[in-house]
């Protein structure tokens, strides 16, 4: 089952999905839709499925019902997405090739600057600290042109000054029409929706 | 084709980073055959009636070694999630990734055979076909290898697993690949077997990269 149109201004639609692993179900949700400039965070307790929703919605893990996902995606998880032995510039180039755009150097340097990594661009990314690893992830999200990002605790490993980043990117993501699905311990004040999986989520085994 | 060219610089940079995952498979391989001159040292023509065997089986144990970190890298550092997203770029991604993986232990295998062939015994007359052989048959060994790769990607006993289900895969190599051998020390061409170790490596070039896209998919839902 698919969507044929998309209601306009929707850039990210699940009717209700249902992620089941070992016959017994993870996250069960009614309807998640994601517009254009929607901030919503995804609050739940540890265990209520909050990285398998996100996971299944990017399209990394199997789910039942139907997702639409007509804009592009920009996932960023537990894991960076950067490799350890290659610079921090090499990884964004990489990933602007995955993404078919042409590799471009001023525009790498540019979202490493946003992220303000532009001096740690030829480092390998071993070196760098868990937090500025954080922010090569983020700087991705500047430099690719996805409307809806799905963000799993992207705050983890960031000091006050990277949270703050964070949110700035979030909102202006959102001013220019994108959207943001983030999971989150402590809340998120620029949130403009709240999607709570303790409530929402179905625990138990599966018929 | 940028995906390809993209993926394919970041394979070779990662290579010529981690210099030791290349070698120790080929350190291996140079090791056991020379366990082997010495085991069967004063028995030359014994050491030359098995060399084929020796040698096809040790490339296949040294391609298990190979492709055993093949993709765990980018798994652990979250890169591999990234590379699925991108759905229609993957199978050229992969395809860069294994012609990479090729180069760094089946070319290069390929290039100190002359050596392996001298210490295993052969006469200097085979030494080229030994190499058009290995030139032959070792692609479809990386790419057949790669499938298990990805299979066994999330396993935390990866390895052995990884030997379990590929290497019985590739005993049409093997059979190709030691008739062929043979069939040079008795001094005819071996045409056929390098016919068909041509079209396994060709073929198994063909569906690999969409094969190891699906293999990659199922461990990571893991």
């Amino acid at each position: 089952m698919s969507f044929k149109s998309i209601p306009a201004g929707l850039l990210l639609r699940a009717a209700p999905i249902t992620c089941v692993r070992e016959r017994r179900t993870i996250v069960a949700l009614d309807e998640l839709a994601l517009a254009a400039g929607d901030l919503v965070e995804l609050r739940g307790a540890n265990g209520s499925g909050k990285t398998t929703l996100l996971r299944a919605l990017a399209g990394l893990f199997p789910c039942e019902g139907a997702v639409d996902r007509s804009a592009k995606l920009a996932f960023v998880g537990h894991r960076n997405g950067n490799s350890g032995l290659l610079t921090a510039l090499e990884n964004l180039r990489w990933h602007q090739s995955l993404s078919g755009e042409p590799e471009d150097t001023g525009q790498a340097l540019d979202a490493l600057d946003r992220v303000g990594l532009l001096r740690s661009a030829n480092k390998p990314v071993h070196h760098l600290s868990q937090g500025q690893q954080r922010r090569l992830a983020l700087a991705r999200l500047v430099l690719c042109d996805a409307r809806v990002w799905l963000l799993d605790e992207p705050h983890a490993a960031l000091d006050a000054a990277g949270q703050m980043l964070m949110d700035e990117l979030l909102v202006a993501h959102a001013g220019e029409g994108g959207a943001a699905l983030v999971s989150s311990h402590a809340p998120l004040g620029i949130a403009t929706r709240v999607i709570d999986l303790s409530t929402a989520a179905v625990s138990g085994v599966a018929a | 084709m940028s995906v390809f060219t993209g993926q394919l610089g970041r394979e070779l940079r990662l290579a010529a980073r981690s210099r030791s995952d290349v070698l120790n498979p080929l350190v291996f391989l140079l090791l056991a055959i020379t366990l082997f001159a010495l085991a069967l040292d004063g028995k030359p023509e014994v050491l030359r009636e098995h060399a084929a065997g020796i040698l096809w089986v040790l490339v296949l144990l040294t391609n298990m070694l190979a492709l055993d970190g093949m993709f765990r890298r980018d798994f652990d550092d979250g890169s591999l999630e990234q590379l699925l997203l991108a759905v229609d770029a993957v199978p050229f991604a992969m395809l860069a990734k294994l012609l990479v993986q090729w180069l760094v232990t089946g070319l290069i295998i390929v290039l100190l055979s002359p050596l392996l062939g001298m210490v295993l015994n052969l006469p200097a007359a085979v030494l080229g076909t030994l190499a058009l052989v290995l030139l032959a048959g070792t692609p479809a060994v990386s790419f057949i290898g790669a499938i298990g790769a990805a299979l066994t990607t999330g396993a935390r006993r990866g390895g052995a697993l990884l030997a379990l289900l590929v290497l019985p895969l590739l005993i049409p190599v093997l059979i190709f690949g030691v008739s062929a051998i043979n069939r040079a020390l008795a001094d005819e061409p071996p045409r056929a077997e390098l016919y068909w170790l041509g079209a396994l490596s060709v073929t198994s070039l063909m569906l690999s990269p969409f094969a190891t896209q699906a293999g990659l998919k199922i461990a990571l839902e893991q």
